[in-house]
């Protein structure tokens, strides 16, 4: 664990998304990706520019967690879930919605919020 | 370029076994695949071993020479690292290192100490073969990332947790017979339907178990055979590995795993054959969605199609394409970096007709063993042929 060293890209990320301006990087060949990067793991161009993330995206897969890691024991059950926004897709915590409710297709916006179990840090997302 | 044959495999029983170390299992694993083989252990030139978590298991890096101590070789040795397809990049390795014409023997296996983690701790170790930042994070597991996959996978193609049930029902009973396997017992539809969820829609039954083995095998080169008379009729014909994304989020698809699709067609076209020409198969079968995905990759089955392999019977051990005959990870266990030369030894021993299975495939001369690392993002692929 690097609990006290700020993660370069991906806590910036994570600072975006709560102040409400999530982003994305996108290469001079359209194709979207994550922090930190130098490259675009698609086709390799290195001219990456932060673009807005859009606000919502849809629910493309899903699981119901109940065996956890230790970190994510008191969590449970919780919803993992790949959201797909378009350019690029988060993989995060489904919250604000009964696990039984949550199907592919919804739509949902992403957040930041804390773990119960360790109080961490974790994208989330929420229904629109 | 020499023809690499495979003279003798050994493999420890498969199971909880938490009070043994990774050293001892190798060492029980790695003799006796030397005796197996017949080669003088003097010979034996270098050993290519796999293992994933020894420095979360047991405070253990740097297993290569520890190894090799173990089982009493001078040798240089080194540790491959895939996740769950360690020993399979290693077994490649040696396969690439013997055409080379590098060397004319070699040791190659992998071992995993597991259970002494308990559940929660082999669960947190399997995680770190997922993306940190963006997975393990929010929280996936590994048997949450393969259910993400499984949803995927029956929103785009259809399927159900029935036909899942039948992959896991099938890999139980071919395992009844194997003295290695850790599930000796049959398991029914309804069984495997009612288990828990672990991670919708995958249930208990669905997951392979936490396993403590160790596997080996001593390939040489068909010119240190004829020399040395060493009967080896099974030959490594074909070798292929792909690699994706590391993280689901950033493939482009979620219910086909490509690492493998291009593992397979490397391996085919290194072999000279082609899915039609494919007896029997030992597929990573972590998951029961794995085994659907793997033989899709294979070829054995358009995509979409081999979901119901299983329940139709084209996949059990009377069909036209037995999968898993030993157990497959599901039932013979998954002892992650031992899992990739287990299946080389499996169907060495099902080709040379000595596995207690070998009846259901006689006359069998083409084995094909995939190996994934964590969701896919590793694959490996090698083709065994008989050659007498
Ligand atoms: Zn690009």
């Amino acid at each position: 664990m690097t609990e006290n060293v700020r993660d370069d890209g991906f806590d910036d990320l994570l600072d975006a998304i709560e102040a409400g301006a999530g982003f994305y990087l996108r290469c001079a060949n359209g194709h979207g990706s994550l922090p930190p990067r130098r490259a675009c793991p698609h086709c390799g161009d290195q001219a990456l520019t932060q673009e807005p993330l859009p606000e919502s995206g849809e629910i493309e897969t899903y699981s119901v967690i109940t065996v956890a890691t230790p970190e994510f024991e008191e969590d449970t059950p919780y919803v993992t879930a790949i959201v797909d926004f378009g350019p690029v897709r988060l993989t995060g915590q489904v919250r604000g919605i009964d696990p039984d409710d949550v199907s592919t297709g919804l739509v949902v916006g992403p957040n930041i919020e804390q773990t119960a179990t360790m109080g961490e840090r974790l994208i989330t997302f929420r229904p629109r | 370029m020499t023809t690499v044959r495979v003279a003798g495999v050994g493999l420890t029983p498969f199971g909880e076994q938490p009070e043994r170390t990774a050293r001892d299992l190798f060492a029980e694993a790695g003799l006796a695949a030397i005796d197996d083989s017949g080669v003088d252990s003097g010979d034996i030139e270098a050993l290519f071993y796999g293992n994933f978590m020894g420095e979360m298991a047991e405070h253990q890096g740097h297993q290569g020479p520890l190894m090799a101590e173990a089982v009493g070789l001078d040798v240089p040795a080194t540790r491959y690292e895939a996740a769950c397809a360690s020993s399979g990049v290693a077994m490649r390795q040696a396969v690439r290192t013997l055409r080379n014409g590098e060397a004319d023997v070699l040791l190659v296996g992998g071992a995993e100490r597991m259970n002494n983690l308990g559940t929660a701790g082999a669960t947190e170790a399997l995680a770190i073969a997922a993306d940190d930042l963006y997975e393990v994070r929010a929280g996936m597991t590994f048997p949450g990332a393969y259910a993400l996959m499984a949803r995927a996978y029956f929103d785009e193609f259809g399927g159900t947790r029935e036909d899942l049930a039948h992959i896991a029902v099938k890999n139980h009973e071919n395992a009844l017979p194997n003295e290695y396997a850790q599930f000796r017992r049959a398991i029914t539809i309804e069984q495997a339907l009612e288990a828990p969820l672990i991670a919708s829609p995958l249930g208990l039954f669905d997951a392979c178990p936490i396993t403590d083995g160790a596997s080996a095998v001593v390939l040489v080169s068909e010119d240190y055979a004829k020399k040395h008379g060493i009967e080896a009729t099974v030959a490594v014909t074909g070798t292929g590995q792909g690699g994706d994304k590391m993280a689901l989020q950033d493939r482009g698809d979620l219910a086909t795993s490509p690492a493998a699709d291009k593992a397979a067609k490397q391996a085919y076209e290194d072999a000279g054959i082609s899915a039609k020409d494919v007896d029997v198969a030992e597929v990573h079968d972590c998951f029961t969605i794995a085994e659907v995905l793997a033989t899709e990759s294979l070829g054995f089955f358009e995509r979409g199609e081999g979901i119901t392999a299983a329940r139709e019977g084209t996949t059990t051990r009377t069909g036209s394409l037995p999968v898993n005959l030993s157990g497959g990870l599901k039932a013979k266990g998954h002892p992650v970096g031992a899992t990739g030369t287990a299946q080389i030894a499996e169907m060495t021993k099902l080709l040379r007709g000595d596995h207690a299975r070998s009846d259901a495939i006689p006359g069998a001369d083409v084995g094909v063993c995939h190996n994934a690392g964590g969701t896919v993002g590793s694959a490996v692929v090698h083709v065994l042929e008989v050659v007498e």
